[in-house]
């Protein structure tokens, strides 16, 4: 019974009901503070790391990343093989025969609205949801993983998912635009022309604006996922929470509400396209995402923390 | 030092779901440390909810609960990595292999030693016969399987509880001799192993301590001995002449003597059964058997409840 002590020694380190505090394992806390200090880093990174392994070696997961690539590769080939351009109305789309970057923009316009969000509705509404429905909620929970460090890892699995789906689709579709168009200098909404090397280096900002745009919405599914042992139902809710959002977008008469919901300033990345770059819009973007992280990971944290574990 | 403190302790225990129904009752439930403790009930009894309260899955409606002198949940991130658990059938991600599932369980308690990990994991599955599946993935496992890894994660570290709800479900009769065997070889290491099962002769074979639910209430708990304490062992003769011998057993001064087909029993108490049966045999009786019988936990079970073994309402 040599575990129960050395548990105890290790406990210490445990702040009451806190999850914050990171233990030391049993018996082999080491001198040496940056020893200690090494161990628990790694110890910190053990259960997200896993949780990331886990989501990107789900072949489901991989398919929705797959399917997020092939969007671009439709898109290139079906403007490669269109032969008429109709002349401007066409947004990035109609510069994209002209200037292979312009299908990393065109590829995130098109993804951002529906097929970014199915993938995320589906990772986020299975997040707890699926672990609950499939008995593994409980195990975790008495491993013991602690209810606060499961929803933070989850909630920052879901940020990364959020980012490298972003930029399946944006590396996809620079490839798929270095192979099928030209490219070169690129002209900005505003008329000037930036050299492709700046450009590039704005696609990825853009990226990551896009990942950061859908960070709302994977706390909304977090929350939801929270709620039932259905990863189905949660899913299911999470992806009509953002057909509902579109739809109240374009009702005119709502237009009080429009800006407090999380889609109103999505294509507000284009903005990055101006010279100087307009952010206003952005910054609306970014606050109402973190609004929505703030009040749906709380949200989450008081259901979770709470909620009898039933499954 | 005083008395260890018992490593399960209650004050009260009561669980009332939402729609009004009392699944468990002011239970006061005590398990010393280093007993194999047996806790019973027909289906419906209240055990797997009085469990998910023992594990912080569920919050009691009141009262209370201390694991190694500690409340829960509070203490549960101090506490839990000192318990392993099978909880209500084991729960795997089918989409993972078996030592990657139980690397994830692993990963997810703090207290656990990544460095050591992949040997921790070996051991688990070498100990419960699982070794030669360590690389398939679990959706391809049979129930008897899943049912030994989820034993398997509960023995990833060494612990000093294990909670065990019906561990031998799903398995054949080896895997289930295998299980008791494994129970017996971890008591013995001074593991205080906590056993709910359905199934009394299991539970009589194994453990030193029982506890009794019924209806979400606690009928009745202490050493296996004392359970059966309450009931007489009976003098059982197999014989064609069921008739002779129950006069003999009567003479005998065998209380409550009963016939049933070729089968005649009778109280044992006071009686000696060697005498009893050179009385049988010189009286020209033919004895197929003759023996003392224990009486059983369901014995038990039936006398303090009631009732048979069935779901209760």
């Amino acid at each position: 019974m040599s575990l129960s002590s050395s548990v105890d020694s290790g406990s210490s380190v445990h702040s009451g009901a806190v999850d914050s505090g990171v233990g030391v394992p049993p018996g082999r806390a080491v001198s040496g503070g940056a020893r200690t200090a090494r161990s628990r880093v790694r110890l910190r990174g053990s259960f997200a790391l896993n949780e990331l392994t886990t989501m990107f070696g789900r072949i489901r997961n991989l398919a929705l990343l797959g399917a997020l690539a092939a969007i671009p590769l439709a898109l290139g080939v079906a403007i490669k093989l269109t032969t008429r351009h109709p002349d401007g109305g066409g947004g990035f789309i109609s510069q994209v025969s002209n200037n292979g970057l312009f299908l990393v923009f065109s590829s995130l316009t098109i993804t951002l609205p529906v097929f970014l969000p199915l993938a995320i509705g589906v990772v986020a509404g299975d997040s707890i949801s699926g672990e609950a429905g499939q008995g593994t909620l409980r195990y975790l929970l008495v491993a013991p993983v602690g209810r606060n460090r499961l929803l933070a890892v989850k909630g920052g699995a879901l940020a990364v998912f959020s980012l490298v789906a972003s930029f399946t689709v944006a590396v996809s579709a620079f490839v798929i635009g270095l192979i099928l168009f030209p490219i070169g200098p690129v002209t900005l909404l505003s008329g000037e022309s930036i050299s492709f090397g700046a450009a590039l280096v704005k696609a990825v900002i853009i990226t990551l604006l896009v990942a950061a745009s859908l960070l709302g919405l994977c706390a909304i599914g977090l929350f939801v996922s929270t709620l039932t042992d259905t990863a189905i139902a949660a899913m299911a809710v999470t992806v009509g929470v953002t057909i509902l959002s579109g739809i109240l977008q374009s009702i005119p008469q709502l237009s009080s509400i429009q800006p407090w919901l999380f889609t109103d300033q999505w294509t507000s990345f284009a903005d990055l396209l101006r010279d100087p770059v307009y952010t206003p819009n952005i910054v609306h973007n970014l606050l109402i995402q973190a609004l929505y992280v703030a009040v749906f990971g709380s949200a989450a944290w008081a259901r979770l923390s709470s909620r009898d574990v039933l499954a | 030092m005083s008395q260890p403190s018992p490593t399960i302790e209650t004050y009260g225990l009561s669980k009332r779901y939402r729609g009004g129904q009392l699944a468990v009752d002011g239970l006061e439930l005590s398990v010393p440390q280093g007993a194999v403790f047996g806790f019973l009930g027909p289906n419906g009894s209240g055990k797997t909810t009085t469990i998910r309260m023992l594990m912080g899955l569920i919050g009691p409606t009141a009262g209370r609960v201390e694991l190694f002198g500690e409340p829960i949940p509070q203490a549960g991130n101090r506490v839990l990595p000192r318990v392993g658990a099978l909880i209500e059938g084991p729960a795997h991600y089918p989409y993972l292999t078996g030592a990657e599932n139980l690397a994830r369980y692993d990963a997810a308690d703090r207290s656990a030693d990544p460095k050591t990990r992949k040997a921790r994991i070996a051991d688990a599955l070498e100990r419960v016969g699982l070794s030669n599946a360590a690389q398939k993935k679990a959706k391809a496992y049979s129930l008897g399987m899943k049912q030994r890894l989820g034993l398997a994660a509960a023995l990833l570290q060494p612990r000093d509880l294990l909670v065990l709800d019906e561990p031998t479900n799903g398995l054949d009769p080896q895997g289930m001799r295998e299980i008791r065997s494994l129970i017996k070889s971890l008591a013995a290491d001074g593991t205080t192993v906590f056993l709910s099962s359905h199934l009394l002769d299991e539970i009589e074979q194994v453990c030193t301590h029982a506890a009794v639910m019924s209806k979400g209430r606690l009928v009745v708990q202490g050493t296996v001995a004392e359970l059966g304490a309450g009931l007489r062992a009976r003098l059982a003769v197999t014989t064609p002449d069921a008739a002779a011998a129950e006069t003999v057993l009567k003479a005998a001064g065998g209380a409550e003597v009963h016939v049933e087909g070729d089968r005649v029993t009778c109280d044992a108490d006071g009686l000696e059964p060697d005498a009893v049966c050179a009385a049988l045999v010189s009286a020209g009786i033919r004895v197929f058997a003759f023996g003392v019988e224990r009486p059983s936990l369901e014995d038990a079970f039936v006398a303090l409840t009631g009732e048979g073994f069935d779901v209760a309402q």
